[in-house]
């Protein structure tokens, strides 16, 4: 089973980078699909894309850039008003360690 | 000629509004109560009625006042789940998101309002946009208004089947590899997907950033320009929106389209198994023949990476555009023992299998030691596929084909193999993965299947104009009218 | 005997931009406000928000490149840096990876009186985390305050060209005065917005190859950074000499116990997965823009007192006093510049006159705070002042009396001297020599004394002409006056 190309290891490695919980079964359900898919997008290795730019949009686009004037933003009630938990100032997160 | 819609569509409504010759009110109100009537096609996720209501009096008592009403004054509108309404819940269709309410209209909300159009409701979809088929829709699958047994395309299909089935005179959807052209094939309706940067990406909430574009569906071809052009132009809020006039695209639709040289995927053509799709595509080309265009084969030798390409660009972009769903500053928090499993409690939970298996490719895609294998090269083999257009449209102005392989496949039918469901967009994705307008003509119905097909018309960037001449010729010489049979029957 | 070791040392700092508004989005960038009051959808990364750069932020960015002697690239673009953390809205920041703005450059200082040059990698554009506020609500949970979020930042990668603490101090101090003189950044470490990460290892003396370096974060004093990279480097000695191996990792800086400590998280090793933001085109600076940009920029320190010393007769002690901050050097442009521009005196003379009058008064009770400065009497005022003294209408003494009385009052030169009725100097030989003849006369037995040789009581005489004229009289008009007259 590990012979394709990705093993469950990395489908874990790559859950982590993505912060992703899986459990035993969802990461071989995984590790097939993407096994499948990887297979399926290989036959670009085919393709000769020698002297070729990568092309990050399709159609040029020149738009002007922002002036440095200020807008209008959200008061603070708007702002945490969807937040999962707050002080009434702030976005309360999980304790963050920084530092000793 | 054909008969009219059953529905009074956007330009007939409007008009009958700023003439006094209808109440906005009555408008919305019909459509509420179409909308409650067919709560079996799962098409919507929010009915917003009593806003709804209020916003059409509004404009009634604007034209009592005497003043002028916009383009679209009162015309009822759906939005896909994908576009934020100030207030309203806007979810993606996805638990990441439940019960969310955006702080701010997205870019085309606000024009849409600026021109007196009236919100009637949220759109299902699949979650984050990522479907063909609306089966990954956190609230349920929507089903087909010409059969019920049948998905309705996706990841637009609440926005497609609303359409269909009368709900709103036209919905917004979100286009990044077909997900409004598809939708629009499988229930019937017009869905155009304008070039990358027509109009602004401000206030949808991104799948693919390079690929997404807001896109409509209308039940005719007059309906959807008229709607482009309030929503196309420049937004400062986008810098990826285009720097381009806005032409007249509802005039267009009335331009003749003989000497227009339409290219035909003659090759891709002979794969098409599908009986009614491959009657639908002769009869739109003999249409275009007889409408005095030019039909020339032309080949695009890289559109058949496109699936390849866009599942690797697609989901590298969206790996990254959904990190923000962290449970952090809003939507769903599943408490860990610590920040770590906060973050990964909360998008095992909110998020779909869908989503995580893309999240999960282009996260690899990504990834040290993958970037350039798999997200350079699929960029690289991306440039080829521009420049096939660049050399088809040397030939010809437009190019047609089929939208989507099959009619609407069954629900259900696809679920067990996602490949086999991308493999469902393989007309969809090389306009998209090109940044051109493309846009989904019904032609008719299958002898076959009896159900809705049409085709796909795809020109060059920032030539809607001449894209939707040659689609109103098309519908014109088809007499589709978009008319499920359940419109008037069951509970309606 | 322990064996020699050679230090090196790289810097990173990041140096806010000196804007209004964020990288991305309108909100205010104003330092201190209640939390959370400066946010928008765009720096909250809320679901369907999208960014727009700051134009103004990519000028700054490429003034202080051409300042450095970058090459400052006509299109550049920005990246995302992916990675989770509450700091981070978008579960990505916005950073310049592969396409910086600046490449390349360089930064010539002086440690003592020995000049050094230290070569520059890059300098990039990108945008501020968000501040974890901690304790806040009770202690259990972090609060996240968005107001910094996507500040627009350089930063300033250096080669590993410095070999002490004292070398990187001065090439910080020499760089936060750069980027304060052309206005790119208000220098303010204590407000971070000027922030410096090192990069040190050590190496036996004669080594060719670098040592395992660690990275210090976020040391926000000139004089942490010496310390940090002192006991880093004495950290680093003393693993090696005990026959163990520096570990690469970052460290962050206790102040309290002057010590560096391990940052190594339990997580797996970072992979950003950078790539090109989509939302976000190309950002392009064609050569006729760089060109307007390099014309536009202030000039720097050195290039302000090669031309006051040389144009405008300051010693290079006035210049160096006089180019300490950037309000400061403006303040004497100006007031010199409306001084020469009257014509009265020849332009090193009105250059001499404003450097002291500046350095004597109007240094006294200035107050600078980053990139501003309060002074108590606007230069334009001065210039006003001293342009009186220049022509001879208020002596010099009157001119400071008037100057402090302008300062405690904030009133105008003309206002001060009509309120006080200061007298213009009388000059006029012919009105005064009536006066001073009359007060010889009735003084015969100090004229005689000054006769006989007791020139001192010259001192006398002039004090009774300057209380007959009521202080009025000129100085120098009397003392010649007296002179000639006593004679006879
Ligand atoms: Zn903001």
């Amino acid at each position: 089973m590990d012979d394709g190309k990705i093993s469950s290891e990395q489908v874990r490695h790559v859950a982590r980078l993505a912060r992703l919980q899986l459990d035993d079964v969802e990461v071989e359900a995984l590790r097939g699909q993407l096994d499948a898919i990887l297979g399926y997008v290989a036959a670009l290795d085919a393709v000769d894309v020698t002297a070729l730019l990568p092309s990050f949009h399709a159609i040029p686009i020149l738009s002007p850039l922002r002036e440095d004037v200020a807008t209008p933003g959200l008061t603070r009630e708007r702002a945490l008003a969807a937040a999962p938990a707050s002080d009434g100032e702030g976005f309360a997160v999980p304790k963050v360690l920084e530092g000793a | 000629m054909s008969e009219p819609s059953p529905v009074a569509g956007v330009v007939d409504t409007a008009e009958a509004v700023r003439a006094g010759e209808q109440r906005a009110e009555d408008v919305v109100a019909q459509h509420v109560a179409r909308a409650k009537a067919r709560a079996d096609l799962n098409a919507l996720l929010h009915l917003d009625e009593e806003r709804a209501l209020s916003a059409a009096r509004a404009v009634d008592e604007r034209r009592a006042r005497g003043e002028a009403l916009g383009a679209l004054a009162g015309v009822p509108v759906v939005l896909k789940d994908n576009l934020c309404l100030d207030g309203v819940p806007t979810t993606c269709a996805s638990r990441i998101l439940e019960g969310y309410r955006p702080p701010y209209n997205a870019d085309c909300v606000e024009r849409l309002i600026a021109e007196d159009a009236v919100i009637i409701a949220k759109a299902n979809m699949d979650e984050f946009a990522m479907g063909s088929s609306n089966e990954n829709s956190a609230f349920g699958p929507v089903k087909n208004p010409w059969d019920l047994t049948r998905a309705p395309g996706g990841s637009s299909g609440g926005s497609a089947a609303a359409t269909a089935a009368g709900i709103g005179a036209v919905a917004l959807g979100s286009d990044t590899g077909g997900s409004v052209r598809q939708p629009g094939a499988f229930c019937g309706v017009v869905a155009i997907k304008p070039t990358y940067g027509r109009l602004s990406r401000y206030g949808l909430i991104a799948f693919a950033s390079s690929l997404d574009q807001v896109g409509t569906m209308t039940r005719d071809v007059r309906d959807g320009a008229r709607v482009l052009r309030v929503l196309a132009g420049h937004d400062k809020r986008d810098a990826t929106s285009a720097v381009e006039p806005v032409p007249d695209y509802e005039a267009a639709c009335a331009a003749p389209v003989s000497g227009l040289r339409v290219g035909v995927l003659r090759a891709a053509l002979d794969q098409v198994e599908d009986p009614d799709v491959r009657a639908a595509f002769s009869a739109a080309e003999q249409s275009l023949r007889d409408a005095g265009c030019d039909i020339v084969d032309i080949e695009l030798p890289h559109a058949h990476h496109g699936v390849s390409v866009y599942y690797l660009v697609a989901t590298a972009e969206a790996s990254s555009n959904l990190a923000r769903f962290d449970g952090m500053r809003f939507g769903l928090r599943v408490t860990g023992d610590d920040l770590l499993s906060t973050y990964e409690r909360t998008r095992a939970q909110g998020f779909g299998p869908e989503v995580k298996r893309r999240i999960m490719l282009g996260t690899y895609a990504l990834s040290s030691g993958y970037y350039d294998a798999f997200y350079i090269k699929a960029q690289k083999v991306r440039t080829l596929m521009v420049q096939d257009y660049q050399r088809a449209f040397e030939r010809c102005d437009a190019v047609l084909s089929p939208t989507a392989p099959t009619p609407a496949f069954g629900l259900g039918e696809k679920t067990g193999d996602p490949l086999a469901m991308y493999l469902a967009d393989i007309f969809t994705l090389p306009p998209s993965l090109a940044g051109l307008p493309a846009m989904h003509v019904p032609v008719g119905l299958g002898q076959a299947s009896g159900l809705p097909v049409g085709v796909q018309v795809t020109t060059p960037a920032f030539t809607e104009v001449r894209m939707l001449q040659l689609a109103a010729a098309l519908e014109a010489r088809s007499g589709y009218v978009c008319a499920p049979p359940a419109l008037f029957g069951g509970a309606g | 005997m322990a064996r020699a070791y050679e230090t090196v040392i790289g810097l990173e700092v990041h140096a806010q931009l000196k804007t209004a508004t964020k990288l991305f989005c309108g909100c205010p960038t104003d330092y201190g406000a209640a939390p959370n009051t400066q946010v928008c959808p765009v720096c909250l990364g809320l679901p369907g928000a999208l960014p727009v750069p700051n134009e103004r932020a990519m000028e700054l960015a490429a003034i202080a490149g051409l300042a450095l002697g970058c090459d400052v690239r006509s299109e550049s673009r920005f990246d995302r840096k992916n990675y989770f953390y509450p700091d981070l809205s978008k579960g990505y920041q916005i950073s310049q990876f592969e396409h910086p703005l600046n490449l390349g450059g360089h930064l010539t200082f002086l440690v003592g009186d020995q000049e050094k040059t230290v070569g520059l990698t890059r300098i990039h554009v990108e945008e501020d985390a968000a501040k974890n506020l901690h304790g806040a609500g009770g202690g259990a949970a972090t609060v996240v305050d968005f107001n910094r979020g996507g500040t627009p930042l350089i930063e300033i990668v250096s080669e590993p060209d410095l070999r002490s603490a004292v070398e990187a101090e001065a090439y910080l101090r020499k760089l936060r005065d750069v980027l304060m003189f052309l206005g790119v950044n208000d220098g303010n470490l204590e407000e971070g917005s000027f922030r410096c990460d090192a990069n040190v290892s050590v190496r036996p003396v004669g080594q060719e190859e670098f040592g395992t370096r660690t990275e210090i974060k976020n040391i926000n004093s000139f004089k942490f950074v010496r310390q940090a990279i002192d006991y880093e480097v004495s950290r680093q000695v003393g693993v090696l000499e005990s026959g163990g191996r520096v570990v690469q990792e970052t460290r962050g800086w206790n102040d309290v116990t002057g010590k560096t400590f391990s940052q190594r998280s339990k997580e797996d090793a970072h992979d950003y997965r950078y790539f090109p933001d989509p939302d976000l085109p190309p950002i392009v600076f064609g050569a006729e823009r760089i060109e307007a940009l390099r014309k536009a920029a202030p000039k720097l320190p050195e290039q302000l007192r090669a031309e006051w010393t040389s144009e405008w007769g300051l010693t290079p002690y006035d210049a160096e006093v006089l180019t300490g901050h950037p309000a400061i050097a403006a303040y004497f442009g100006e007031v010199a510049g409306a001084l020469d521009a009257g014509g009265r005196e020849p332009r090193a003379e009105a250059g001499k006159r404003a450097a002291n009058f500046i350095q004597a008064e109007v240094l006294r009770d200035v107050k600078t705070s980053g990139l501003d400065a309060t002074f108590s009497v606007p230069a334009a005022d001065v210039a006003e002042l001293l342009s009186r003294v220049q022509a001879g209408t208020l002596t010099g003494k009157q001119g400071k009396q008037v100057f402090s009385e302008m300062a405690s009052s904030g009133e105008g030169a003309e206002a001060v001297i009509a309120r006080l009725g200061v007298q213009a100097p009388i000059s006029d030989t012919g009105a005064l020599e009536g006066d001073i003849r009359a007060i010889i006369a009735a003084n015969p037995a100090q004229h005689e004394q000054y006769k006989a040789g007791k020139t001192k009581v010259l001192g006398f005489f002039v004090g009774q002409v300057m209380r007959v004229t009521k202080g009025a009289a000129d100085p120098a008009t009397v003392n010649a006056l007296l002179e000639r007259l006593l004679q006879e």
